[in-house]
């Protein structure tokens, strides 16, 4: 009994938790390392993309609900995120046209489009923070949880409640749908195979008469679409704040380096990855091991590795420590 | 004015043992060598170029094949060999002569438009997609193309069939020779009308490098003009119609392979006697 209450404890706090938030951070990667396997560049501006997706989203949502429209026991947001994607797709292709493009046609190193993305980053911050401002704004409505902890104690019986909510569900749902079909583009069909050819090696995909601009137009709207899938559900499961947004961007660029860069299977495994460090790091363990230990031997610390505000340091260390010995990622993407 | 001392006519006032007023034009002497491009399906006619704004690497470059034939280019290393090729697929900035193609002037068209126009070439190094299966590498080389492309892949697997036993493996995976077979089979599936290998030998061993020979003759034989570039200067000019040996960017011999063989100067120079 009593280590069924330590497994459901510790699904609840730690296993469940981590798994919606890879996955989430497994959409923002995917978007990271394909414009690095594309461009060929770290894009900088990719947090403030999700943010300026989710933005679109969460005003939509609004006119929704204002409207008396919404989805029942989903989220209004689910109804939004089409738009958002659209809206978005416009913005960072625009941005492509505007900035990006110049420096294509310079065969300019690829340091130049980090600092160059690194600028649009600053710009898309300004925008997302002048429309809806600074502030947390919580949209999500509709059921809160599939299972509530309530519940699930009558249910079983059992101490320890489970409580697993709908963004949660929706997250790994919806995150599952997005790789299927990431990957069913890429190695199915002709364009998706164009991508991965110019990827591979750009001057043979031009000889075998394959179209870059298109290729980065195309990628460009896969990436708006995951950027803003991951920070729409990444707001419907925490909330929304431009600046945490803009802070994501460590945790997805640690993913997607961990998991190889260039490589989209690397940046999923790097997500979850960094998603459980995370969350098992700076969990406190002393309720788990309480529930499995007699009493005689029970913990008096919390056994906590790292308190929850250091949690970005675990992003951290976990980068340094790939870049030192594996700098290819466990994947094999490209060198960095 | 001139140096030619017989023409020398100082101090002469006496018309009447010189009569003023002879030819002043001459004949040409000719270049000594004919390059023979009537009848050239793809020429490179007196191409001078080099890399962006660099120097010139090519000065007055002709290259040509004819219609069924295999034409050889060869020449020491950095002689321009690849730079030739490149220019004749348009990566290159002529500065001055033209590219023609089956009698169009196909000079200021982009590589891309040169493929839509059936040109096929598989460049020296990184002529393969190493992270996509050898079967993609196939469909890639194929992206031009609009209709259904699994008669040409039964083509290609039936010149190298041991590509068909690794069609689902990464080309990347694959030795030196079939890469070669892998980049040489990418380019023929857009049907290409004129063929163009940098050095298709490059790196394989002497059985390998024969093996590729009898198949690039295989190729040739269903119609497609070849034009080559070979470190294996003997061997491939032994199967060349046609030959160029190339120094420092200019056309050094030109002749049938033959020829080029049995010249006592070509071979004191570039195969070793
Ligand atoms: N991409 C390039 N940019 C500038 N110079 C080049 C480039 N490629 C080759 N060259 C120069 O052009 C000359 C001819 O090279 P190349 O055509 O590759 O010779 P080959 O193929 O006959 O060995 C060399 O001097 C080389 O340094
Ligand atoms: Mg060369």
């Amino acid at each position: 009994m009593d280590l069924l209450n330590a497994l459901v404890t510790l699904l609840n706090f730690v296993i469940i938790p981590a798994t919606a938030y890879g996955a989430q951070l497994a959409l923002g990667a995917l978007g990271v390392t394909l414009i690095y396997g594309i461009l060929r560049f770290s894009n900088f501006a990719h947090g403030d993309t999700m943010a300026f997706g989710t933005m679109v989203v969460i005003l939509c949502t609004w006119a929704l609900q204002g409207a008396g429209i919404t989805l029942g026991p989903l989220p209004t947001a689910l109804l939004a995120l089409p738009i958002g994607i659209a809206v978005t797709g416009l913005l960072v292709v625009g941005t492509d046209k505007m900035v990006y493009r110049f420096y294509r046609r310079q065969k300019a190193k690829p340091v130049i489009y980090v600092i160059a993305s690194l600028g649009v980053m600053f710009i898309l911050n300004g925008i997302v923070r002048f429309i809806i401002g600074v502030d947390d704004q919580r949209f999500a409505d509709g059921e809160r949880f599939i299972i509530s902890a309530g519940t699930f104690r009558d249910m079983t019986g059992l101490e320890e409640g489970l409580a697993f909510r709908t963004s949660q569900g929706l997250t790994i749902v919806v995150a599952l749908i997005a790789m299927a079909l990431l990957f069913w583009f890429l190695n199915r069909t002709r364009t998706g195979k164009s991508m991965r050819a110019f990827s591979d090696n750009e001057d043979l995909a031009l000889l075998s008469g394959i179209n870059p601009e298109r290729v980065v137009m195309i990628t460009w709207l896969i990436v708006a679409a995951l950027a803003t899938t991951a920070g729409v559900l990444y707001g419907l499961d925490k909330s929304f704040k431009p600046f945490t947004y803009f802070q994501l961007l460590l945790p997805i660029f640690a993913s997607a380096i961990v998991g190889g860069l260039g490589n989209p299977v690397g940046a999923i495994l790097g997500g979850f990855l960094i998603a459980f460090s995370e969350v098992g790091v700076t969990y406190a363990f002393r309720k788990v091991v309480a529930y499995i230990l007699p009493e005689s031997m029970e913990p008096s610390g919390l056994l906590q590795l790292l308190s929850t505000d250091y949690k970005f340091a675990v992003s951290f260390g976990i980068l340094l420590i790939v870049l030192l010995f594996k700098p290819t990622g466990i994947m094999k993407g490209k060198s960095v | 004015m001139s140096d030619n001392p017989y023409q020398n006519d100082r101090g002469n006032k006496d018309w009447s043992i010189a009569k003023q007023g002879g030819g002043t034009l001459t004949a040409s002497p000719g270049t000594g060598h004919a390059m023979n491009t009537r009848d050239a399906f793809l020429i490179g006619d007196s191409m001078t170029g080099g890399y962006g704004g660099g120097p010139d690497i090519l000065h007055e470059c002709t290259i040509a094949v004819n219609p069924g034939e295999i034409t050889v280019i060869v020449g020491p290393n950095g002689a321009g060999k690849s730079t030739a090729m490149k220019a004749v697929f348009g990566m290159l900035n002529v500065r001055q002569g033209s590219v023609r193609l089956d009698g169009e002037d196909i000079t200021d068209l982009s590589p891309q438009d040169r493929v839509g126009c059936g040109m096929g070439f598989v460049p020296q190094t990184n002529n393969i997609f190493t992270s996509m299966t050898v079967e993609e590498n196939l469909e890639m080389g194929a992206f031009i193309r609009r209709d259904d492309i699994r008669g040409t892949m039964e083509q290609v697997y039936e010149l190298f069939p041991i590509l068909k036993d690794k069609r689902r493996q990464p080309a990347g995976e694959l030795s030196g020779g079939q890469r070669q077979q892998v980049a040489v089979g990418r380019a023929l599936m857009t049907q290409p009308k004129v063929l163009m290998l940098d050095e298709p030998t490059a790196g394989v061993s002497p059985i390998v490098m024969d093996e590729l020979f009898d198949r690039i003759i295989e190729v040739s034989r269903t119609g497609i003009p070849i034009l080559m570039v070979e470190q294996n200067a003997r061997q491939a000019l032994a199967i060349a119609d046609r030959g160029y040996v190339l120094v420092q960017g200019r056309n050094a011999h030109t002749g049938t392979g033959k020829e080029l063989l049995a010249d006592p100067e070509v071979r004191r120079s570039f195969l070793g006697g």
